[in-house]
């Protein structure tokens, strides 16, 4: 019985698949184009996408706390009364780097950098942390056990465990005790279609963007200039590249 | 004469009822729908479904939400808080689930009946239990650090 349910299901799809694809021919070339970029509140994400962000660090205002700020105000993070400095949530921090031989300094805003092959995901225990099909990494807090092994696996720093019981949190971003969190990509944003808080904040610094469409400004952007890993060396295919380091 | 035991019972039976009711109507708490009623019409299920269901509404929303970004559905948390806690109490403070002595404060809309049924209510450990733009609770809930377990 479930498999003609399935048979059905797949023929349904088949002939809206076919029937659609005849309308989109009809209607016009250009409505393609937004409906592979935007996604509304209601779909289903697609691994047709992978979301990836481009910073130019010259052109990020005030050094990359700016946008360091605008994440802060966004989450609500790193206001945490009881912890101390190295308990303190940090989602995004700003890192300044001296090359010792030229003496040229500068400083990057250092985040999750959503790899393909996410050491987090790998280590987890329990499968709460994730990386969601459009290339975003997230942590299922519903699942997280605090074990803190992913903190331990990140290359980046990227990850941070709350220690307190916490009040008023953002409506749009769950945090709680117990739990390790990072990044998110802003994905209670991007799912409805808009900028991540820290691109929005970045002065056109930050170019979010679909790494696997070849014509998005981030695609055109990494084959014009090229955009560098941080630790390439590691292999892990990195979301977040860097211009300017 | 079996008339008048009749009536007898009959008045007994009413008056045990009538105690009965009473009794139940003391101590089992009606939530509070007032504040969505002013904003809709109707919940998005029946209420008698939502009693018994709401729980796996939300369950089913939190994956869906989580692993395939769905955020449109009318079964969202979200929704739940929007509409049914209030921004503000009758002083202008924030209606929190928990009170300053950690406790489950039966004017929050959720709280009224986990409170009753002793049911733990660890959503709002992560999630806001107030509407979005609603103002920042006082610094009573620093106290939940502060030592002693809640609940």
């Amino acid at each position: 019985m479930n498999n003609t349910n399935n048979i059905d299901a797949y023929r349904r799809k088949f002939l809206m698949g076919v029937a659609g694809t005849a309308t989109a021919i009809t209607i016009a070339p250009g409505l393609l184009l937004r409906q592979a970029g935007a996604k509304a509140p209601g779909d289903e994400i697609s691994n047709k996408n992978r979301w990836g962000m481009l910073i130019d660090i010259d052109r990020l205002p005030n050094g990359g706390q700016t946008v360091v700020d605008a994440c802060q105000q966004e989450h609500g993070w790193g206001h945490e009364e009881e912890s101390n400095d190295k308990q303190k949530a940090q989602w995004v921090r700003t890192v300044h780097v001296k090359e010792k031989l030229t003496g040229h300094e500068f400083d990057l805003p250092v985040m999750c950098q959503h790899c393909e092959t996410a050491p987090c995901a790998d280590v987890c225990p329990t499968g709460a942390s994730f990386r969601r099909k459009d290339g975003v990494v997230l942590v299922n807090k519903h699942i997280c056990i605090g074990c803190r092994y992913c903190m331990m696996a990140c290359p980046y720093k990227a990850r941070s465990l709350v220690h307190e019981a916490l009040f008023d949190q953002k409506p749009h971003s769950p945090r709680g005790k117990g739990t390790v969190e990072s990044c998110t990509m802003c994905v209670h944003r991007i799912d409805k279609g808009q900028l991540p808080a820290c691109v929005e904040a970045s002065n056109g610094a930050i170019i979010f963007g679909d790494l696997n469409d070849e014509n998005s400004e981030i695609s055109q952007a990494l084959k014009a200039k090229g955009g560098k890993q941080i630790r390439a060396d590691l292999g892990l295919n990195t979301g977040v590249r860097y211009q300017g380091i | 004469m079996f008339g008048k035991v009749h009536n007898v019972l009959a008045l007994a039976a009413i008056i045990g009822l009538t105690a009965l009711l009473t009794g139940c109507g003391d101590t089992a708490p009606e939530p509070r729908v007032e504040t969505a009623k002013a904003k809709a019409e109707h919940c998005v299920e029946p209420t008698d479904v939502m009693r018994r269901n709401h729980m796996e509404f939300i369950l089913h929303e939190r994956d869906e939400t989580m692993y395939e970004g769905v955020r449109s559905s009318k079964h969202s948390f979200k929704g739940c808080i929007n509409c049914h806690v209030p921004a503000s109490d009758a002083s202008g403070k924030p209606v929190n689930y928990l009170t300053a002595d950690h406790h489950l404060n039966p004017e929050h809309f959720c709280a009224t009946c986990h409170a009753y049924v002793g049911v733990t209510l660890d959503c709002f450990e992560c999630h806001s239990d107030n509407p979005e733009g609603a103002a920042p609770s006082d610094s009573t809930h620093a106290a939940l650090n502060g030592g002693a377990d809640h609940e």
